[in-house]
């Protein structure tokens, strides 16, 4: 009986509709219009790489330790670097990264020593050719300058 | 004897995908028909073949773990700690208790994520479209969780061998407390849109029966199990991660249908709210990774581990040679085994069922093709 009241008045669909219904108030919009307005990302964001430089003395961080190379489970970081004769240390000549083959899985990232390899809250990494991915030293310690818009 | 005339030779051959959304990836299915009756399906999987348990082979066991993700994709984090237990088994080096409730939470929270995106799409091929925005909603919320937590969303490389790599965010505790409380009346409201509409139930009842002999025949685990009436559930039955210490309990129906398995499925969500509420109320201190070694190498040896994962049993089994790398990795995928089902469930139905036989297996085809 209670069944055949049901099908009669419709009241799953009039409880169906009344859900719609309560969510229908503009306080309770959910979608972000992206290109206006940027999400924020987490702290702990995987995103773009970068090189960090000693903030004092604008030096590299990076002490060509090459672990970041070996932990990456693609083997897409190659950091090329020459022994100072007179000091003994060496130093950073070039520093290749190659986003286009990374899956941002953040192993580079806790193997380094010194903090220098960091993954970013920088997402918008999309560029027009596939070399273009392919990040040198420069790229890597300024980032990407994605175009910006307002709205 | 009678000769065949025209209209009774009227097998009709049909290609459904790989390009169709209902196959909630690559899946092509071949389909025979008599009219709109099924009397067989093909599937012909391998769209999305990857090799990745000959990825492993040439990878050191830390450095496969982001591979793992890659499989199930929509139930990231299940994987990534079926891995990480295989070889913490093989290792003898169980985690600390605080990263084991921290992996709780996080699975179960997966486990929901996992299942709204099974119910937004499933509801959304039998044609009922509301379900899905709503769904994506709460999704969002468990995201952001993990975005919160390891810096990733969908592949989220959250666990490590040995424990986690991250320590809790500030504010972990509340995020998750405040979904659970979210998350309670959202399934009301999911249950009000769909378990007493009658479209749904008449596409859903009685559709793509499967007994729990022929469960058991085609190895058939998860909540399709479960809705055949077998109380199986791995986090009970073999306890993983230190879940014998929450109170939950398994549901199951009798019928095998599809509405059942959806209606298993509902109250596994509300089952896994309840796991979280426990896990989150008392994270134990202490250090989150045990103490691994620099290079990970386990001892010669064989393991197989098996995790109850959103779509069924996920299991590892893990091979070691003594050196750095594993041998093999085989994956037991429970969307791979599940959808054998398939041509036993569609046999009869007719061709708009089967987008919801489909739909109620859950596959990834990540995780079939693999
Ligand atoms: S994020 Fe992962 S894949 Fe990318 S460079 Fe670092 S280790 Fe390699
Ligand atoms: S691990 Fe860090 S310090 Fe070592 S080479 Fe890589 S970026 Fe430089």
């Amino acid at each position: 009986m209670r069944k055949l009241l049901r099908t009669i008045f419709l009241v799953d669909l009039a409880q169906g509709l009344w859900v719609t219904f309560r969510s229908q108030s503009t306080k309770n919009i959910y979608t972000e219009q992206y290109p206006a307005e940027r999400p924020k990302v987490a702290e702990r964001y995987r995103g773009a790489p970068r090189l960090n430089n000693n903030p004092d003395t604008g030096e590299t961080l990076c002490i060509c330790c090459d672990l970041c190379g070996f932990a990456c489970p693609e083997q897409l970081i190659v950091v090329s670097s020459v022994r100072n004769p007179e000091t003994r240390r060496k130093e950073l000549t070039n520093f290749t990264y190659d986003v286009s083959r990374c899956m941002f899985c953040g192993l580079c990232e806790d193997a380094c020593p010194v903090d220098c390899l960091e993954l970013t809250q920088d997402f918008e990494i999309a560029q027009y050719s596939r070399e273009g991915l392919i990040w040198d030293r420069q790229m890597l310690e300024e980032g990407p300058k994605p175009t910006q818009y307002s709205s | 004897m009678a000769t065949q005339t025209f209209l009774d030779a009227n097998e009709l051959v049909l290609n459904m995908g790989p390009q169709h959304p209902s196959t909630h990836g690559v899946l092509r299915v071949i389909l025979n028909l008599d009219g709109e009756k099924i009397l067989g399906t093909d599937c012909v999987i391998g769209y999305l073949h990857r090799g990745v348990e000959k990825i492993a082979e040439n990878r050191t066991y830390p450095m496969f773990t982001p591979y793992v993700d890659r499989m199930d994709y929509v139930a990231s984090i299940s994987n990534g700690l079926g891995y990480c237990l295989a070889v913490e088994k093989l290792m003898n080096l169980p985690a600390p208790p605080r990263a084991e409730a921290v992996r709780v939470i996080l699975t179960e929270l997966n486990r929901i994520a996992s299942h709204l995106v099974w119910l937004g799409t499933h509801a959304l091929d039998i044609g009922a479209i509301t379900p899905l925005f709503y769904t994506m909603r709460e999704r969002e919320e468990a995201l952001k969780i993990f975005e919160n937590y390891c810096g990733a969303r969908l592949t989220t490389h959250a666990f490590r061998i040995g424990g986690l790599q991250y320590e809790t965010y500030d504010g972990f505790e509340e995020q998750v407390k405040a979904f659970c409380d979210a998350m309670e009346p959202r399934i009301d409201e999911y249950e009000t849109l769909l378990t007493g509409n009658r479209i749904w139930i008449d596409r859903l009842k009685g559709i793509g029966i499967l007994t729990a002999a022929e469960c058991k025949q085609y190895g058939v685990t998860g909540p399709m199990l479960r809705a055949a009436g077998v109380k199986w559930d791995l986090r009970k039955a073999f306890p993983y991660s230190g879940y014998e210490k929450y109170e939950f309990d398994i549901p199951t129906r009798e019928n095998a249908d599809t509405y059942d398995r959806y209606i298993v499925r509902m109250q596994e969500m509300r089952q896994s709210v309840r796991i979280v509420r426990q896990a989150v109320a008392n994270i134990p201190d202490g250090p989150i990774i045990a103490k691994v070694p620099k290079v990970v190498k386990p001892v010669p040896g064989e393991v197989y581990v098996s995790i109850e994962a959103p779509k069924g049993e996920l299991g590892y089994y893990v091979v070691s040679d003594g050196t750095n790398q594993p041998y093999r990795v085989r994956v037991r995928p429970p969307s791979f085994i599940n959808l054998q089902s398939l041509e036993k469930m569609a046999k009869g139905a007719l061709i708009a069922d089967i987008v919801a036989i489909i739909g109620t297996i859950d596959i990834v085809l990540g995780e079939v093709d693999r």
